[in-house]
């Protein structure tokens, strides 16, 4: 790590100036850090390798699926198999990764203060979550848990017998972390705004963040206290949702799916606040519809605290409570469409330029309507119950997480990497590595639509033969991502040393964070900035600056 | 801004007292609705069972102690006025006052923590603790009237009794342990009428918990005894 900021084997550098990589060389000036953009480096090296862990879990799973019986693995062990995945990805990867990298990196710089407003409750979280991964780590290499990821009851209390209390534990720790992330962007966005930056200037990446930490902060503490209720349950046989007492599953649906519903716009969110950034960037022109974009974000949080119960449309509520909170989930789509149309509607007349991130944007653009869309499907009671535990399902939430969330994050990656390092990326590979990336999505779960649609069950180890043939296209369409996914890993390494050094800001992009150099000083600005300029006003930069956002 | 330059308790990140002061009173607000959405969890549990099980969760809270659960209510409330007092002695000026507040404080504190401690022994040895050894052969007394319950149901009204006020219980202990640092550290000088945040927001946090237990208190010991 020590030797990011140093340069190599490039022109001699002018007096290196001091910047956030280079103040301070030694482990400890990294694990003991405040800076929120050296926290933001050991979020990205964490979640990375939990995201290539939960990749190595999902790549089990397709090569089991390749053929129709269980030849690689049997049902116990292929239950521990998508359950590892499943809680790795969620918890351990989709939940922090927007947040914790970009937006712990961008936050203060979009705004204009020195750092977050709870530097060492920030450090903190980056600890809960590390010792929540290892704790997850240990309790994986120990025999690992096979309910699922949603951990459902009566079966996770008294009947299976894996290690639930410590993958609660595990979860409950990373939720802590999460929790004072969110908190901490609350009050750092209330509070710690540079002056002139009122709330309608503020980048939309900020207000996307701001609706996540909303619904970071609510609903956190109800799967904490969740988790809890299960683990002493399991530990000192109390009786809260054991049925034999009179207890209620059901309940525990409703207080798990009352945060692990939101918990997908605790991912989402931040995606699209990089998609708007992005979107402004490479059409060279303000968001269409500023202030619409900007309530979406508040809008989505609030909706989606009330639409928990589409989870559990076959798991015996009424059917009063299923039309009402059916109807509720269509209104979701009300805001997330707003957003949709918006960025579409700013794509017109601009001066598009289909730099990397651009294409990242486009893909996500796509893929979230797609999962957008079967979402209202899966709204639909009568749709639902046909397509309840299918590969359907699957496949919509993939869409939503890997085509949304994980376009997003990528796209916001290489959007900011220069930033991040002080060095570019190589803008082939990467041009290919998207195009892999979205190739290899659809091919590997668009079959899983059809796959569902004619009624292949999900989370099972073997299936009919008639199936194989969609199961062998999504595997290679898996294959074809796992490429794509690791060219990034390498050339982003590769360009810590041999990238092209970049300058202050490369796109020509408006936004604080562009008016610092890059890599960042310690703290993010010389001097405080005064804004006086609304967000994105590429339309106000005079004809003798414009230029194209093409690296440099 | 110059004399702010020079205040010990200014971080750097901070462009004056006042926007520090703000933003921890800020974060400790938001700290105790992350607190309500937790201890919610367990109330939207309670609601939903005792609808549910209205007559063995009576018969549950008839054998409470309602004198142990006052004493309690009292002890709580009165710490909380001590805290008050010790934001006030912080405020004027005056860390001796503001160590003895923070001490008696910590030491009601405990009284409550030794109280419940009472009470659970109680449960023991009724065998009121749900597990193997639970047993509950009380009927619900509905104004005379003896209505038989269900043990299994009971026993579910004491999950909840000993998750509920074990995890306030819990609360407590880390509130108690929070003014001992900090009475301490005033001892030590540390807060001047300058800068006492730290003493308001964890006096915040006690309120909070005192809250916790004046819904508890009715919902456990009160509301099911009359129908």
């Amino acid at each position: 790590m020590a030797s990011i900021g140093i340069p190599a084997n490039q022109a001699p550098a002018p007096t290196p100036k001091l910047n956030y990589l280079n103040n301070g060389h030694s482990i400890k000036s990294w694990l003991l850090t405040t800076d929120h953009k050296r926290i933001a480096l050991l979020y990205l090296i964490s979640v990375t390798v939990f995201f290539f862990l939960g990749g190595f879990f999902a790549m089990l799973i397709r090569l089991e699926l390749l053929t129709p019986q269980g030849d690689l693995m049997q049902a116990d062990t292929y239950n521990k198999v998508f359950t590892m995945h499943g809680m790795i990805m969620v918890f351990f990867f989709l939940i922090p990764v927007v947040p914790a990298v970009l937006g712990n990196f961008l936050v203060p710089l979009m705004i204009g203060a020195k750092d977050l407003a709870f530097p060492r409750i920030n450090l903190l979280s980056w600890y809960l979550y590390i010792i929540g991964g290892t704790i997850f780590l240990h309790c994986m290499l120990t025999g690992g848990v096979d309910t699922g990821w949603t951990f459902y009851t009566p079966y996770s209390t008294v009947g299976t017998n894996t290690n639930i209390v410590e993958a609660g534990l595990a979860i409950f720790l990373a939720g802590f972390s999460s929790i004072f992330t969110g908190l901490n962007f609350i009050v750092t966005i209330h509070r710690m705004r540079a002056p002139g930056l009122t709330w309608d200037r503020l980048p939309l990446f900020i207000w996307a963040n701001y609706a996540t930490s909303l619904v970071m902060i609510l609903g956190t503490p109800v799967i904490a206290i969740t988790i809890v209720l299960v683990a002493v349950e399991r530990l000192f046989h109390l009786g809260i949702f054991d049925p034999s007492l009179g207890g209620d599953p059901l309940l525990f649906q409703h207080l798990f799916w009352f945060y692990s519903h939101p918990a997908v716009y605790i991912m989402i969110l931040p995606s699209m606040g990089v998609i708007s950034e992005l979107i402004a960037c490479f059409a060279r022109k303000r968001v269409f519809g500023y202030k619409f974009v900007a309530l979406s974000s508040i809008a989505i949080a609030v909706f989606g605290f009330l639409v928990w119960a589409h989870h559990m449309f076959v798991a015996g509520i009424s059917l009063y409570a299923a039309m009402i909170f059916s109807f509720l989930s269509f209104s979701v789509g009300v805001p997330s469409a707003v957003k949709v149309f918006n960025w579409t509607a700013t794509l017109y007349k601009g001066s598009i330029s289909y730099a990397t991130p651009m294409l990242y944007a486009f893909g996500f653009i796509g893929l979230f309507t797609m999962g957008g869309l079967t979402g209202l499907m899966l709204a639909t009671i009568g749709i639902d119950v046909h397509v309840t535990d299918t590969y359907f399902v699957v496949a919509h939430f993939h869409y939503v997480m890997v085509g949304g969330v994980l376009m997003g994050y990528l796209g916001g990656l290489h959007f900011w990497w220069p930033k991040m390092t002080g060095r570019m990326y190589p803008e082939a590979w990467a041009k290919l590595s998207a195009l892999l990336v979205f190739v290899g999505f659809n091919l590997t779960f668009f079959p899983q639509f059809i796959l569902g649609y004619v009624g292949m069950p999900r989370r099972y180890w073997q299936y009919p033969p008639e199936f194989q043939a969609l199961n062998v296209l999504s595997t290679a369409g898996a294959s074809i991502l796992a490429v794509g996914y690791l060219l990034p890993m390498i050339y982003f390494v590769w360009s810590l040393r041999y990238g092209k050094i970049a300058d202050a800001n490369p796109w020509a992009a408006a936004g604080l964070e562009w008016k610092t150099t890059s890599p960042p000083p310690t703290f993010n600005f010389d001097e405080t900035p005064v804004v006086t300029w609304e967000a994105y006003n590429y339309d106000e930069i005079p004809p003798w600056e414009r230029r194209a956002p093409v690296a440099r | 801004m110059e004399h702010d330059a020079h205040n010990p308790a200014l971080l750097h990140h901070f462009a004056d007292a006042q926007q520090q002061k703000n933003a921890a009173s800020l974060g400790m607000w938001l700290f105790l609705v992350t607190e309500i959405m937790f201890f919610g969890g367990m109330f939207c549990a309670y609601l939903v069972y005792r609808l549910a099980h209205f007559n063995a969760f009576a018969a549950g809270s008839q054998q409470l102690s309602i004198l142990l659960g006052a004493t309690n209510t009292a002890v709580l409330i009165i710490s909380s006025v001590t805290v008050v007092l010790a934001v006030k002695a912080a405020e004027a000026g005056r860390p001796k006052v503001l160590v003895g507040y923070l001490v008696v404080t910590v030491l009601l504190g405990m009284t409550f923590l030794a109280v419940k401690g009472f009470e659970y022994r109680e449960k023991f040895e009724k065998h009121h603790v749900p597990g193997s050894t639970f047993k509950f052969t009380n009927t619900f007394d509905d104004n005379g009237k003896q209505i038989q319950v269900n043990p299994k149901e009971a026993e579910l009204f004491f999950s909840l009794y000993f998750v509920m006020t074990g995890m306030h219980a819990l609360h407590m202990i880390i509130g108690c342990g929070l003014f001992s640092v900090l009475a301490v550290l005033a001892w030590k000088g540390h807060y001047t009428p300058g800068y006492f945040t730290p003493i308001e927001n964890a006096g915040l946090y006690w309120h909070l918990v005192d809250i916790i237990w004046i819904y508890l208190f009715p919902l456990l010991y009160l509301i099911s005894r009359h129908s």
